[in-house]
């Protein structure tokens, strides 16, 4: 029995990798499957200046590679698989990577969530080629040129910010009246004279020849469609959960997991922690916070053999 | 481990004149993601030694490559096979995603 582990993690992003932190030392046998692109979306972003603790802000990448030693350092073992299938018919679960399975007692699902694209036609084929959706990469490849910038709230504006450092002129085109971010990004977008606002406005195309060349906008007011040259996309219309190889956990209508009280999932024994059950406040801080909250409601669970679902603090 | 940097001036010599077939990293410091697929492409590098050349271009320091290919995102991965572009990946792909290709790239 001593390759039963007690808690099966999946993922390894803020949640995920606080939640290991909490199960080992808690001294429950804990593994991680990390996923072969390990650390989740702040690896993919640059400095993070909101995450307590760091008055200077830190880098993305940096806080990740922290988390995931602080992790180890207690005892969690972590591998970069990514979970091709879940069984929850029996227990212990089976958790199956493209190359082996493991057995746990309880499992943690931190899978957090990826980039929405827009989903028009001509996007996918120009996705690297002028569509894009990281203005920290690839803003060198557009210098003096147009740039659009879509979406409405603040990872939008700081794209748009990043880009007006290079670009001609930065376009934000949001599908509602007002954008949702920030009032400081708000101010520091209107304050810089390469970004205008276009709102009610819609992409429906991406046109070009190999790259981006237009775009289709769309007054969603006026219903009124007109061609705009272009150079370049970049799309920061919120995330998908990663939610699509799950299969008996239950879900909302936008494949969210569905929570319920002591971030519980609909399967007695799994746990859910992160992006990809939240969709209302989606930080860093908050992945964090959750994932130590699943993973003192899995160890209350396996103290009390499933008796005790909810964590009451004393 | 071989040193895989590739400049403007050895960019034709290394890739474009290779027996073997050749990958391609344009990376650069500032790119988040280039910091996920830079340790995967150097662990590929050795995995296909002698079968696969593989050579990293940090487009900060040298635009030649990355202009003539058209090269508009960070990271890009591109495959040459006789001294022309194959195929292309972009962004933070899996080593799974990447090894298919280029397991098409050397048998083909």
């Amino acid at each position: 029995m001593e390759n039963i582990y007690d808690v099966i993690i999946i993922g390894s992003g803020p949640s995920g990798l606080t939640a290991a932190t909490y199960t080992t030392r808690a001294a429950l046998k804990t593994l991680v499957l990390a996923g072969e692109k390990w650390g989740g979306q702040l690896m993919l972003t640059s400095v993070i200046e909101n995450f307590p603790g760091f008055p200077e802000g830190i880098e993305g990448p940096e806080l990740m590679a922290n988390m995931r030693k602080q992790a180890e350092h207690h005892g969690a073992e972590i591998l970069n698989e990514n979970v091709t299938k879940i069984e929850m018919s029996e227990r212990p679960f089976k958790v199956s990577t493209s190359t082996k399975s493991y057995e746990a007692k309880s499992i943690i699902i931190a899978t957090g969530a990826d980039a929405r694209w827009l989903g028009v036609p001509g996007e996918t084929e120009r996705i690297g080629r002028g569509m894009s959706s990281c203005a920290t990469c690839d803003a060198m490849f557009f210098k003096g040129k147009n740039v659009f910038v879509v979406g409405g709230g603040d990872s939008a504006m700081e794209e748009a910010l990043v880009l007006s450092k290079t670009a001609n002129s930065v376009t934000l085109l949001h599908r509602r009246d007002v954008f949702r971010a920030s009032d400081i990004m708000i101010q520091r977008v209107k304050e810089n004279p390469k970004i205008t606002s276009l709102l009610n406005s819609e992409i429906v195309e991406v046109k070009g020849e190999m790259r981006v060349q237009s775009v289709m906008v769309k007054n969603n007011q006026t219903n009124e469609i007109k061609e705009m040259p272009v150079d370049g996309v970049f799309v920061a219309i919120g995330h998908i959960p990663n939610t699509t190889f799950l299969n008996g956990i239950e879900l909302d209508e936008e494949k969210y997991i569905r929570v319920k009280d002591g971030f519980r999932t609909n399967v007695e024994g799994v746990f859910t922690a992160g992006d990809v059950h939240d969709r209302h406040y989606r930080q860093a801080i908050t992945a964090a916070g959750f994932g130590c909250a699943a993973a003192l409601e899995a160890e209350r669970w396996l103290a009390t053999d499933g008796e005790e679902t909810t964590f009451k603090a004393n | 481990m071989a040193d895989i940097t590739l400049t403007d001036a050895n960019f034709e010599e290394e890739i474009l004149k290779s027996p073997v077939p050749a990958l391609v990293d344009f990376w650069a410091p500032w790119c988040p993601p280039c910091k996920i697929i830079g340790p995967i492409v150097e662990e590929l590098a050795v995995e296909y030694a002698g079968r696969l050349k593989v050579g990293k271009m940090d487009v900060d320091q040298h635009q030649v490559g990355s202009e003539k290919y058209g090269v508009m995102s960070l990271p890009t991965l591109l495959l040459f096979k006789d001294g022309k572009p194959v195929d292309s990946i972009i962004g933070a792909q899996s080593k799974e995603v990447i090894k298919q290709k280029i397991e098409a790239l050397i048998s083909g």
